[in-house]
């Protein structure tokens, strides 16, 4: 959009000021990934980078929102700023989403120290990772200490996000076999913090003993981090109800503070980076290559050559990529 | 799906100590299923909070749903505080259960369409579709 085309730098500059209205406006031009995007990013990019990220992930309704409810309310007692970044899936039949996490955040939505953005996975071409990288590096740049990253847990798509985050929470309920889906391959392994959260309803025990006896069986290296198992009750009529809470944010700092310890934080940040890289890459590759074909019949051409049997994706892939690598082309 | 058009995004609210959200809900999840990104905030929401959100994830809509009789006072508050946070650009619509007399009214005030129980979805989507900002 024209009228956008200028102001993109004032409201980077608003956003280092920690203005919410430039952020809001950034991350919808990041969500709809608009032209402006990448000039956004350059200016954000050198001012992020500094905050404590935490993942919470776990499967619906496991209490994700209201742990991190809770959280904010802590982390704001100990005058930490807090981003919030809650990704909710779209549907993929008609495109739209229900974003309703923010319904157990409302208690901070005109705390000045709080920031929270609804964000729907959309579902095109991995651009969910790449947004929600992006709109972390978003609430660094606007100041906050801490930025918190939501997600559904359920399927390998959302544990790319796992790469963008410190520290990482896995969210699971008693009586709802989470505790065996915990112990899976590949998600177990992406906690650093198992929260075994409605700790005041039947199962809770065995369910914190399978989760302990699955943790048991691992080794870990001398120095390495051992996932800590934690009980929640996030809900409560009365905060003397609550469970568990400040002993969360205690593991949470301890995580931290290993970290850093350990210089493990180090390769956090690479690890980071090289995720961020990888998923701009492969964007701005793709597209480049198929603005490339467009108009030249040519991606029709490779179409049918396939459907004739005549080629292979592979061999099509391939030979485009060539035409792109010689330098005669030029 | 790429090149789709830009998504519009709602935000679809409760407002004050009505507690009726049933209407709200199917509403809510009519216009996810034609494609709308909709925020549902749920009950007991007061106007401030109501824009403040809005202002932070950048709606093109607001949708207020009022069956408690609670709408003519509230929604001058909604609509200052629109003004107040720059949101002039985005839709403001009500829906529920309230007396027909008092359309021109909420009109009057600052609502730019309503829709009372019974309308048909269709209309209110082709209204927001119509309507949205650019």
């Amino acid at each position: 959009m024209a009228k956008e085309k200028q102001p993109i730098a004032e409201t980077v500059e608003r956003l280092l000021t920690g203005n919410r209205r430039a952020a809001a406006r950034l991350i919808s031009m990041i969500e709809g990934n608009d032209k402006g995007v990448r000039e956004a990013m350059k200016l954000i990019y050198p001012h992020s980078g500094q905050a404590v990220i935490l993942g919470i992930t776990g499967s619906g309704g496991a209490g994700k929102s209201s742990l991190t409810d809770q959280l904010i309310r802590i982390y704001r007692r100990h005058g930490k700023s807090v981003g919030v970044v809650v990704v909710d899936p779209s549907s993929p039949f008609s495109g739209g989403a229900l974003l309703g996490d923010r319904i157990r955040l409302t208690r901070h939505s005109l705390d000045d120290g709080v920031y929270i953005r609804s964000l729907a996975s959309r579902g095109h071409l991995g651009g969910l990772s790449r947004a929600t990288a992006d709109v972390i590096r978003v609430m660094e740049a606007m100041g906050k200490d801490l930025v918190i990253v939501e997600t559904l847990g359920a399927g390998q798509d959302e544990i790319d996000v796992i790469h963008f985050v410190q520290t990482c929470l896995l969210v699971v309920t008693p009586g709802m076999g989470d505790d065996i889906q915990a112990m899976k391959a590949g998600i177990m392994e992406i906690a650093d913090i198992l929260v075994v959260n409605k700790a005041d309803l039947d199962g809770a025990t065995t369910c914190l003993r399978n989760l302990e006896a699955a943790l048991n069986v691992k080794s870990f290296q001398k120095g390495e981090w051992v996932p800590k198992l934690i009980k929640t009750v996030a809900v409560a009529s009365k905060e003397e109800e609550l469970e568990g809470i400040e002993e969360l944010v205690s593991a949470i700092g301890e995580h931290q503070a290993h970290l850093h310890d350990s210089r493990a934080i180090d390769q956090v940040r690479i690890e980071r980076i090289e995720q961020e890289l990888g998923l701009v890459f492969k964007e701005e590759v793709e597209k480049a290559v198929f603005q490339g074909l467009k108009g030249t019949g040519r991606k029709k051409g490779y179409i049918n050559s396939i459907l004739r049997g005549e080629s292979d994706p592979y061999s099509v892939v391939n030979e485009v990529l060539n035409s792109y690598l010689q330098p005669s082309q030029s | 799906m790429m090149d789709e058009k830009r998504k519009i995004k709602i935000l679809i609210t409760k407002v004050g100590l009505d507690g009726h959200d049933r209407g709200a809900k199917v509403v809510a999840t009519l216009l996810k299923e034609a494609g709308m990104e909709v925020i549902y905030l749920g009950m007991y929401q007061m106007p401030e909070g109501i824009v403040q959100v809005a202002a932070d994830e950048d709606v093109d809509v607001i949708g207020l749903s009022y069956l408690s009789g609670e709408h003519l006072i509230f929604t001058p508050k909604i609509v200052e505080l629109i003004k107040e946070n720059d949101l002039d650009d985005v839709l403001l619509i009500a829906g529920g259960t309230f007396p027909p007399e008092d359309i021109p009214t909420l009109k009057d005030m600052g609502i730019d369409e309503v829709f009372r129980a019974g309308s048909l979805t269709q209309s209110i989507i082709q209204y927001i579709r119509d309507n949205v900002r650019e």
